[in-house]
């Protein structure tokens, strides 16, 4: 009988989890189909462009500075061991601008805007927004989700430019400010190392796709939240878990597919 | 005399939203069944009833919102649940619906709010809507408020800045479900008084949805009562008001039990406090 209740409940989780994957996606198909109205009226993206990206600035700013000094600090530990502490330019700027810049800017992304956007919306349903908004026959998903979309989509590859750009001054810092590394290897080297399409254009893309999933899973999970307060506060928990498995899990098939065969 | 015109406009006005015969279940649980309902042009109809008696549900179905199982709403001459999303968007322009607590934008001030289906259905120059939406803003004596934001607002008054947006375009059909809801006494006489003159200074037609006895029976011109989904009772005010039906009188006198019991259904009392016979 345990058995039989165990094999079930895995069941339905799965049937659940395939279900609400089949929902995000037609979720994120309609969001595409009525976003023309964002681009027609982009004083909606601006406005929300305010809200996920400048909002989220300062907490971009000084983890990226931090998580740049802990790279310079660590980098020039290990580099030191084989005499190549000249090469901790290099070490930093491919740890940013491959991976830390758009994996750990877009945990923070998640946990600041994300849970934000889907608190917003849930809260929205709710206190019945949502309705009031499709009986005065405007389309909520042009009106309200795809401006949020796309101001997500283009503030993810900003913010992890900026992360990278902060943790790559904050290496600097400790790196040749702090501990004394020679100026001159820090920067020729990174130029030297650092390929614009194959480090750069990837970390941008892969920032994107990051930007363009947590968006929609904080979108998805918000309009699709219970309209009571425990709902939209599992909703809101919901949006940060799965966004950051996905992002991790994403940032593998990424890495993979980009850096695997190189 | 509000009868007598009643009965007029009965006779004179074609009926703007026909009910027939219908019926809706959520997962195979009745909630309407059999409802035939007719509002002529230029009254004000209150659908009264018990909580969860199926009233919203039924609201829900004249804006669209829901299709029945069987049977059909039509307004202004078109089935809803036969329109597809442009046919149902470009109906539901000629609507406006006022939700129980108002459902302001909270991110908008009153002014946007007021102004918001101005902004998106119209081409208006903003000259044009600044007037409008203060006219509307004054109508329910609200002007003064334009800059502030709901969150500022009390009960009452986002509940008449809700009845300004509502009204933005001047709809054909209002919807009101529960205005009267959390109100205080001077509100509740406030958006009563204001549901009635909106209806006539526009030439439209509404529909309450209440279980506010005393405030609606002065306002409305037809009543239909509604229990466990079906329509128990209907007549102008007098007429319910002297009713000997015993739910009408259960729920126009406020009685504690009667055909609506007092008590949900349970088991045994004695077994459920494990006491023995």
């Amino acid at each position: 009988m345990t058995i039989a209740n165990t094999i079930r409940g895995v069941g339905h989780r799965t049937v659940n989890a395939v279900w609400r994957i089949g929902l995000a996606t037609r979720f994120f198909l309609q969001i595409l189909r009525f976003s023309d109205t964002s681009f027609r009226r982009f004083r909606l993206i601006k406005k929300e462009l305010f809200s996920t990206g400048v909002m989220s600035l300062i907490i971009i700013v000084v983890a990226g500075l931090f998580v740049g000094m802990v790279l310079g600090l660590q980098g020039y530990e290990t580099l030191k061991r084989y005499g190549s502490e000249s090469a901790l330019g290099v070490m930093v700027a491919l740890g940013l601008v491959r991976e830390l810049g758009p994996v750990v800017a877009a945990l923070l992304f998640a946990s600041r805007a994300g849970s934000a956007m889907t608190a917003e919306i849930g809260l929205m349903k709710a206190t019945e927004q949502i309705s009031a908004m499709e009986m005065m026959a405007v389309n909520p998903i042009a009106r309200i989700v795809a401006p949020r979309f796309w101001a997500g989509v283009i503030s993810m590859p900003l913010l992890a430019a900026l992360f990278s750009a902060m943790g790559i001054f904050g290496g600097y810092f400790v790196g040749v400010v702090q501990i004394g590394v020679d100026e001159g290897s820090f920067w020729s080297q990174m130029q030297a190392a650092v390929d614009f399409k194959h480090d750069i254009m990837n970390g941008v893309l892969k920032s994107f796709v990051f930007g363009t999933v947590v968006t929609v899973i904080a979108l998805f999970e918000g309009y699709d939240a219970p309209p009571t307060a425990e709902g939209v506060s599992g909703a809101t928990t919901r949006t940060v878990v799965t966004s950051s498995l996905a992002i991790l899990m994403l940032d593998f098939v990424l890495t993979a597919m980009m850096f695997g065969g190189a | 005399m509000r009868a007598l015109n009643f009965w007029i406009a009965n006779l004179s006005s074609p009926a703007l939203v026909e009910i027939r015969d219908l019926n809706f279940s959520y997962d195979k649980r009745p909630v309407l069944q059999g409802i035939n309902m007719t509002f002529h042009k230029g009254q004000v109809i209150a659908i009264m009833g018990s909580s969860g008696c199926g009233k919203t549900t039924m609201l829900r179905h004249i804006g669209g919102a829901l299709k029945p199982t069987k049977g059909y709403v039509k307004v202004d001459g078109q089935v809803m649940h036969e329109l597809n999303q442009a046919g149902l968007y470009k109906m539901r322009r000629k609507m406006g619906m006022l939700f129980q607590f108002g459902a302001l934008f909270t991110d908008m001030s009153v002014y946007d709010n007021v102004a918001f289906q101005m902004r998106e259905h119209t081409d208006l120059p903003e000259e044009i809507i600044h007037d409008l939406v203060l006219m509307k803003l004054h109508a329910v004596g609200l002007r003064g408020t334009q800059n502030l934001m709901p969150s500022e607002l009390s009960g009452g008054m986002a509940r008449r800045v809700a009845l300004a947006r509502t009204v933005a375009l001047d709809p054909m059909l209002i919807m009101y479900d529960e205005p009267f809801a959390g109100l205080d006494p001077i509100s509740l006489t406030v958006v009563g008084d204001l549901i009635r003159r909106l209806n006539d200074a526009l030439g439209a037609t509404s529909v309450v949805v209440t279980h506010d006895v005393q405030e609606s029976l002065k306002i409305v011109d037809y009543v239909y009562f509604m229990a466990n989904g079906v329509i128990v009772a209907e007549g102008s005010p007098d007429e319910i008001r002297a009713s000997d039906k015993a739910f009408v009188r259960q729920f126009v006198h406020g009685e504690m039990d009667g055909p609506v019991p007092f008590h949900y259904p349970g088991g045994d009392y004695r077994q459920d406090l494990n006491l023995r016979a």
